[in-house]
């Protein structure tokens, strides 16, 4: 048979797949996207139904990385929690670890000192910064920009060292725990995280100079699966997502906590609502970071690191428990009782980097919670794929996928 | 107070690629020229920082006294519950006898254990001390449940600022002086 060739003219993406589905009808292909594919960042697997390089129905399946943890938390007390809130947003440890020991503390009507809300406040936006560091480099690396995702791969690991030297792991860091945090900031650790961020700023123009006016990046993202203010609204989506629609939310403003009322920042706002926008947010967010970390180490207050009145729920410290029978019966309590919380439901959530995470928590007293839920912002950007990836074409899909910047951790629970 | 972010449209150079292609070009010969940032790895060792949270180990104190005490705290915080401690108590007649109690055998499974830190946060006698190590091997995985002997070959001597039993006993012994001359 004699090859024949057609000329298509090709308008807007939505309208390709559509007006020609008709005459250049082959067979439609089912894929399989995932479970483990590179571009899906994690155990993700997409069915895909394509019609040539269209793609006409995506379903996302998900549940691959699910683990129970809500039913984990059940059966343990609130402080041996912890490690697990760092295999949520695993990419952002301590600020889990920092919204969920708020959630128990709110449910305790527990105040922290002033010390503690400032480390705090640091280790969530260094959380931040190191987040999308990775969102941002492997959002290059998703459209084709390998070597961004090396600098900021090189960036992060400078973080982890501080992450390393705080907590003393650099990935799980587990540093919260209900009424204050693990322990102390170490000797010139404030002056080493400066000294990081003095670098970091030209780094940051160096990302910014490879990609935010690089065509070829620009043509893989701009107008990409644009999602509208009403549509974001509708999806729950929040965070850097929900703000590169244009909607101006941001709970660290609009609801502080922790403090951060007391810091001057900006929340960056998209125009358009595609896939360069999504970029744009976090592009500026880590700058806005930035600045806050500075405002926290320049006002870091003095005083104690938990709170020390909360006899029923923060340990004492440890040499106290070394010498005397008081506390030392104390630490044996609050480890085996878990910290004492009052009967009642608290729900309380962060704007974490990913969006907005939440702790929902039913505690019948004592010191495990009754019933805990866990609200993930990656499961509500990728709630959206099925509309959103109709008439995309297939390579689009790592571009969508890197710029929810979404984490199966925290998705599949 | 929000930032509305700019797009403005692309220049007419930028359009033509070249000059977002010489200057990454530029950034590469920078960093192709500059520090290295990567580390060879078996041969260079990464610094440790003081605190590290690696593999739990058990510990002596300067008199060489293992201080585990059996209290089994450690075992019930440990989440992933990697810990098993079989109780026992120190033999009449030992130079510890004081102390009264000391497992008999202590299995930390290093295929459970998360790295928490928590065993070492409660334990009342400051025995158990996550140390510098971070990476294991084995070839089975009965070899990577470290009993009590090993746990305390790797731990160590660890500076003791209480001495707790100790002073305990030399109290003891001195309120019988003390009523010893009644
Ligand atoms: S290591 Fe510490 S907490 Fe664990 S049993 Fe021994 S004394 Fe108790
Ligand atoms: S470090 Fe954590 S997981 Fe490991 S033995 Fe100690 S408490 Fe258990």
């Amino acid at each position: 048979m004699p090859a024949t060739t057609k000329e298509v003219d090709m308008q807007d993406v939505a309208a390709r797949g559509a007006d020609y589905g008709e005459e250049l009808h082959g067979e439609e292909m089912t894929l399989n996207m995932g479970p483990s594919h590179p571009a899906t960042h994690g155990v993700l697997r997409l069915r895909l139904k394509l019609d040539g390089d269209f793609i006409t129905e995506c379903d996302p399946v998900i549940g691959y990385l699910h683990r129970g943890d809500e039913k984990i938390a059940e059966n343990m007390t609130y402080n041996q929690f912890v490690p697990y809130t760092d295999r949520l947003d695993y990419l952002a440890p301590l600020a889990n670890n920092v919204c969920y020991a708020i959630a128990v503390e709110k449910l305790a009507n527990l105040e922290v000192p002033p010390r503690c809300q400032t480390i705090r406040i640091i280790c969530c936006e260094l959380a931040r910064i190191s987040s999308h560091l990775l969102g941002l480099g492997v959002y290059g690396m998703d459209t084709g920009a390998m070597t961004t995702f090396l600098y900021t791969f090189t960036e992060r690991e400078k973080l982890y060292s501080l992450f390393e030297e705080l907590t003393g792991a650099r990935f799980t860091t587990s540093y919260t725990r209900i009424g204050g945090v693990a322990r102390d900031i170490p000797e010139g650790w404030l002056g080493r995280v400066s000294n990081f961020l003095n670098q970091f700023e030209p780094k940051i123009d160096e990302l910014d100079n490879l990609l935010t006016r690089n065509k070829i990046f620009l043509d893989r993202t701009k107008d990409i699966a644009i999602i509208s203010r009403e549509d974001a609204i509708a999806y729950a989506f929040t965070g850097p997502n929900l703000r590169a629609s244009g909607v101006d939310s941001d709970l660290r403003r609009d609801r502080p906590y922790c403090g951060y009322e007391d810091y001057d920042f900006e929340v960056p706002i998209g125009t358009v609502g595609d896939a360069y926008d999504r970029y744009l947010v976090r592009m500026e967010e880590v700058r806005q970071s930035v600045r806050i970390v500075r405002q926290a180490i320049d006002k870091m207050p003095e005083g104690p690191y938990f709170a020390e009145d909360a006899k029923k729920i923060h340990v004492p410290p440890k040499a106290k428990v070394l010498t005397s029978m008081e506390e030392l019966i104390q630490n044996f309590m609050i480890v085996t009782e878990g910290p004492q919380m009052p009967a009642g439901e608290v729900y309380f959530e962060a704007e974490n980097p990913k969006g907005i995470l939440g702790f929902f928590i039913h505690s019948k007293g004592g010191g495990v919670p009754f019933r805990l839920k866990i609200r993930a912002p990656s499961f509500c950007s990728l709630s959206i794929l099925p509309k959103i990836a109709k008439g995309l074409m297939m390579s689009d899909v790592p571009v969508v996928l890197g710029s929810f910047d979404f984490v199966m951790g925290e998705c599949d629970r | 107070m929000a930032k509305v972010l700019e797009r403005k449209p692309l220049t007419f150079a930028e359009k033509t690629y070249l000059p977002q292609v010489l200057g990454g070009l530029k950034i590469t010969f920078k960093n192709m020229l500059g520090k290295k940032v990567t580390m060879e790895y078996p041969e260079e060792r990464p610094n440790i920082p003081d605190n590290y949270r690696g593999v739990p180990t058990l510990v002596h104190d300067p008199n060489g006294r293992e201080k585990c005490v059996s209290c089994q705290l450690c075992e019930f915080v440990c989440p992933p519950k990697a810990i098993r401690i079989t109780p026992g108590s120190i033999p009449e007649g030992d130079e510890h006898e004081h102390v009264e109690k000391a497992p008999q055998d202590f299995e930390i499974n290093m295929l459970r254990c998360i790295y928490c830190g928590m065993c070492q946060e409660v334990c009342p006698e400051e025995a158990i001390f996550l140390q510098d190590v971070y990476s294991l091997v084995g070839t089975s995985r009965e070899e990577l449940v470290f009993h009590k002997k090993k746990l305390y070959e790797l731990g160590g001597t660890r500076p003791d600022q209480h001495y707790k039993w100790d002073v305990k006993k030399a109290a003891e012994e001195e309120a019988l002086a003390g009523n010893g001359h009644h």
